[in-house]
């Protein structure tokens, strides 16, 4: 109980380089360049040196780290349950909206 | 020590063959995945069947479990015989398939016990001498309140920690957790080294990833707070100041003259804000009319259809 470990909070204020990416994800950067060229991700910046990644993206690689490994789906198929995720969480936000004002 | 019946978990007969085991674990997997379902029930369920198939997808150990017999019910007391495991050897074949890190003290007194568990699944890369303990992944249910002031919060995990002697064992494990202010759905509290222990490497991390409880009065929106606020007719009409809800307390909310059903008011930063980013909240206002019931209330209801010259389909 009186175990003292630093804590990170992963929010809008967070923006991680490749190399950051990499260590808080547990991947190496080759994974990370094949999500980007898959269109899994799109950090800000022009180049590798530049990329920032948000929570947002770090939460994509992790899990689409995590369906391949668990599920045996390949990176496309990761990236089409991580599209369909996005959309179902934008229809949950619209029906919450609904509640409101219907 | 509880018996598990991993035939029921997994929803296949005694008799299943192997292509019925995967089929059945990859469907319940792909529907209890903790990404993929949102009800924090899930995790546990997940971790279950990955245990579940961790043993019936791997012939000698499916043989051995099957030792056991049928007479087993799931939740029972249950100590294994001395000697059930003779002419089998699970040592080292341990394999994160369902990249499950806590596998139940059933699994592990049958089957575990022997290896050290590390994050080097099939896709990544070489199983190392030395290796980082794998990261685990926990959610963790909030209330609005917690965010809006911040909030602590003592969490319990079933943790393998590795005795003296190789041997792995799971132990419930309290931390405290410290919320911030402002922190909202989906995002992640990384906790360092509180992951699984490492083979003679660092532990991995343990990542919590915030949910929010429903509330009775108010829904979120990422830093949004929307709250619906029924009216009066006149209140509508004349303006009025009512007290409203929020997660800071009661707050005097100005409703202008001749608002209408719907018309949404804003109090500027009463919803989650964090240092660095603001919340507002939404009012939807709803206008209720009340019931004309007696002579005089309808007879004031006929009065204001000659007053008001209005006619709201038009």
């Amino acid at each position: 109980m009186d175990e003292h470990f630093s804590t990170l909070i992963i929010d809008e204020s967070t923006w991680c380089s490749l190399s950051e990416a990499c260590s808080l994800c547990r991947v190496d950067d080759e994974r990370i360049q094949e999500m980007i060229r898959e269109g899994v991700l799109s950090p800000s910046g022009s180049s590798a040196q530049e990329w920032r990644f948000g929570a947002q993206e770090l939460k994509r690689i992790q899990i689409a780290v995590r369906l391949q490994r668990d599920l045996g789906v390949n990176l496309p198929g990761a990236a089409l349950a991580l599209d369909l995720l996005d959309e179902l969480e934008r229809l949950r936000n619209l029906t919450k909206n609904l509640d409101i004002t219907g | 020590m509880k018996f598990k019946d991993y035939y029921e978990i997994l929803g296949c007969k005694k008799d299943a063959g192997q292509d019925d085991i995967k089929r059945a674990y990859r469907r319940l997997a792909r529907k209890f995945h903790p990404d993929v379902n949102r009800d924090p029930s899930a995790e546990e369920r997940f971790k279950e069947i990955g245990e579940a198939y961790e043993v019936l997808h791997d012939p000698e150990k499916r043989k051995a479990y099957d030792r056991f017999g049928s007479n087993w019910k799931a939740g029972q007391d249950f100590e294994p015989p001395p000697g059930w495991d003779t002419g089998f050897d699970f040592g080292g074949s341990r394999q994160s398939s369902a990249g499950t890190s806590d596998f139940s003290d059933f699994f592990e007194t049958l089957f575990g016990g022997h290896t050290f568990q590390t994050d080097a699944g099939p896709h990544f890369g070489q199983r190392t001498f030395t290796a980082k303990g794998q990261d685990i992944r926990a959610k963790i249910v909030i209330n609005l309140e917690d965010s809006a002031a911040g909030s602590s919060r003592t969490i319990t995990l079933n943790r393998t920690v590795p005795e003296p002697g190789g041997r792995i064992v799971t132990r419930p494990t309290s931390l405290q957790v410290t919320l911030p202010k402002g922190i909202i759905e989906g995002q992640q509290i990384r906790l360092e080294g509180q992951g699984s222990p490492g083979h003679q490497g660092p532990n991995g991390d343990l990542f919590l990833e915030i949910l929010f409880a429903p509330h009775p009065l108010f829904t979120v929106r990422k830093r949004d707070i929307l709250l619906t606020l029924p009216v009066s007719p006149w209140e509508a009409a004349l303006g009025a100041t009512i007290k409203v809800p929020t997660l800071g307390g009661l707050v005097d909310l100005k409703i202008p003259p001749n608002s209408q059903n719907g018309r949404r008011l804003r109090l500027k930063g009463r919803g989650l804000s964090s240092k660095s980013q603001s919340g507002d909240q939404y009012i939807t206002l709803t206008v209720m009319t009340p019931p004309a019931k007696t002579q005089a209330q309808r007879e004031f209801y006929e009065q204001m259809s000659r007053i008001f010259p209005f006619n709201p389909r038009k």
